[in-house]
């Protein structure tokens, strides 16, 4: 009778204890499918809007003659010679080239830029000495330092790098630091009660806690290192390499509008999918981490 | 009992796993004339297998004595004894990492003293099961409620394999029904694995509710002001006669050591 009695009132605590929880989660109102749809939805409608907007513009624009025709080409024009020339392998070489730069110069901007971002978070002199600096050296345009990129490396693919990865390092830097910096002292106190000290409170606790500003300083990162590679192919010219700014440059020299505006759009069009990616790295770290509260 | 003797006791005790013994704790923050002493000279010897409460106003250095016995601070004068490295400890904020699963916050535990990926796995669950959360083992710590991220916390200081809990007022920031829940799952874990219990909190039901003493500290400078054994057999409920007696008197002493601070 006693055991029968102890079993009982394990069993009525378990009820208890489960029945609380159940009534303390919030109920799932909408299936996930539904939601995916949503706001799949919700994303594109406004895109679809802003291209009809921009693209009425244009046209208007080109109606109102303005500027010549072969100044100012029509949207159909432009669509017809980017629906052509995208076909093309020079066309696909160039993005290539361009691409391969980009990839290299923000791969070598995240290593700089990490080392750089957990030195100046770790050490209190280096931070004092070069913290400032890196913000500073944030808000320069990157443009600046081409006049010095050239008669260090001459027009070469080195100087477009080194100009690339100037841009690119501070905004990854500063996204690790700050992460650093606001990573709640509860966290650390867990780590250091759970026996973790130096490099392990680091791996377990420090940079996994960094990652959402890390991921910003990321997106930041590649934007900048984006611009300045633009800017870079077209003021450095590397002979025999047909990137997006040489073929763009050209264009422009044989008076091509169109093209110049089919590198335009494409250029665009590779910025806005490459953020997207970031966007839902950005989106998928917040949302397991309970961060966005949605509706 | 001269200090030697004493000095010889409390190493015996100290020696026995789940042991606690303080001799003369004092805690000063700076130095010189603005100096604060949070602790001056606390005592106490812990039995293993006990639950201690330390209850005291704001300021009676509470919380710090926790993080002494932890090693989290370093104490200014006196001893600290205990056979256990480190401590497990857990706070009123479950501080749960939200880039683990429910069941990676518990491993994480063991994955700092090495444990391999197996036994963390099998561990985890076990510990997933003793607090009631086994169907929780993938969630997200944001997607449970307060009381349920207090239990994950408190199966990963079990998944620290100490004989000695210290517990920073972990209930003081849940609704009376779960804190009435969590008490009873609470008081069955520390008896199924004999755990010594150090229990800090500012209220004192709470403490008559599960500790075999209350320990009284005052404020400013934190000094033991009484110590009070509770005869009550377990399981107590915190709305019962006795419990509500007890707390009523240390309720009152608490009052007069407040209003010796009143300007």
């Amino acid at each position: 009778m006693p055991v029968e009695a102890a079993k009982k009132e394990k069993d009525t605590s378990r009820k208890w204890v489960s029945g609380l929880d159940e009534l303390e989660r919030t109920p799932v109102t909408e299936t996930r499918l539904g939601r995916l749809g949503a706001r799949l939805w919700a994303g594109t409608w406004p895109k679809i809007l802003a291209l009809v907007l921009v693209i009425g513009a244009w046209q208007l624009l080109f109606l109102s003659e303005w500027k010549a025709p072969w100044v100012l080409p029509s949207p159909l024009t432009v669509w017809q010679d980017l629906a052509a020339y995208a076909a093309t392998p020079d066309y696909l070489q160039a993005i290539g080239i361009t691409l391969q730069r980009a990839l290299t110069g923000f791969a070598l901007s995240v290593l700089v830029g990490s080392v750089l971002g957990i030195a100046v978070a770790r050490f209190k002199p280096l931070r004092a000495a070069i913290g400032s600096l890196i913000t500073g050296l944030q808000t320069m345009p990157s443009i600046m330092w081409f006049p010095l990129a050239i008669l260090l490396f001459k027009i070469s693919e080195s100087a477009i790098l080194f100009v690339v990865v100037l841009g690119a390092v501070p905004s990854i830097a500063n996204g690790i630091i700050s992460g650093i910096d606001y990573v709640p002292p509860a966290w650390k106190r867990v780590g250091a009660v759970l026996g973790m000290k130096g490099l392990q409170l680091y791996r377990h606790v420090i940079l996994p806690a960094t990652l959402p500003s890390f991921v910003s300083g990321l997106k930041q990162g590649w934007a900048f290192a984006w611009r300045s590679l633009m800017a870079g192919e077209l003021l450095v010219i590397v002979a025999g390499q047909g990137s997006v700014g040489a073929l763009m440059q050209g264009a422009r020299e044989f008076n091509d509008s169109a093209r110049v505006l089919t590198w335009i759009i494409t250029v665009l069009v590779i910025g806005i999918l490459v953020d997207s990616v970031f966007r839902a790295a950005d989106n998928r770290i917040r949302s397991s981490w309970g961060l966005n509260q949605e509706r | 009992m001269t200090q030697t003797r004493h000095a010889a006791r409390v190493a015996d005790t100290a020696r026995a796993p789940g042991a606690v013994v303080l001799t003369d704790v004092v805690k000063r923050y700076g130095r010189g004339p603005g100096a604060v002493t949070a602790l001056d000279g606390v005592s106490l010897s812990v039995e293993p297998g006990s639950f201690t409460c330390l209850l005291g106003a704001s300021g009676c250095g509470k919380s710090t004595l926790l993080s002494l016995v932890a090693g989290l601070d370093d104490i200014s004068g006196g001893s600290i004894d205990h056979v256990d490295q480190p401590v497990a400890m857990m706070f009123q904020e479950s501080a749960l990492f939200p880039w683990l699963t429910v069941a990676g916050n518990v491993e994480i535990a063991m994955r700092v003293r090495g444990v391999g990926r197996a036994e963390r796995r099998q561990k985890a669950a076990e510990l997933l099961e003793t607090v009631r959360l086994t169907g929780f083992a993938h969630k997200r710590p944001h997607e449970l409620s307060g009381g349920m991220r207090q239990r994950v916390a408190l199966a990963r200081a079990l998944a620290q394999d100490a004989s000695v809990l210290l517990m920073d007022e972990p209930f003081g920031a849940l609704d009376a029904m779960t804190r009435d829940i969590l008490h009873d799952e609470l008081e069955r874990i520390w008896r199924e694995r004999s755990l010594t219990v150090l229990f800090v909190t500012h209220n004192v039901r709470e403490a008559v509710r599960l500790g075999d003493r209350v320990v009284l500290l005052s404020s400013r400078p934190g000094r033991v002001l009484n110590v009070y054994d509770v005869e009550m057999d377990r399981p107590r409920r915190i709305d019962s006669a006795p419990v509500a007696n007890l707390a009523a008197s240390i309720t009152d002493a608490l009052r007069e050591e407040v209003s010796r601070h009143a300007g």
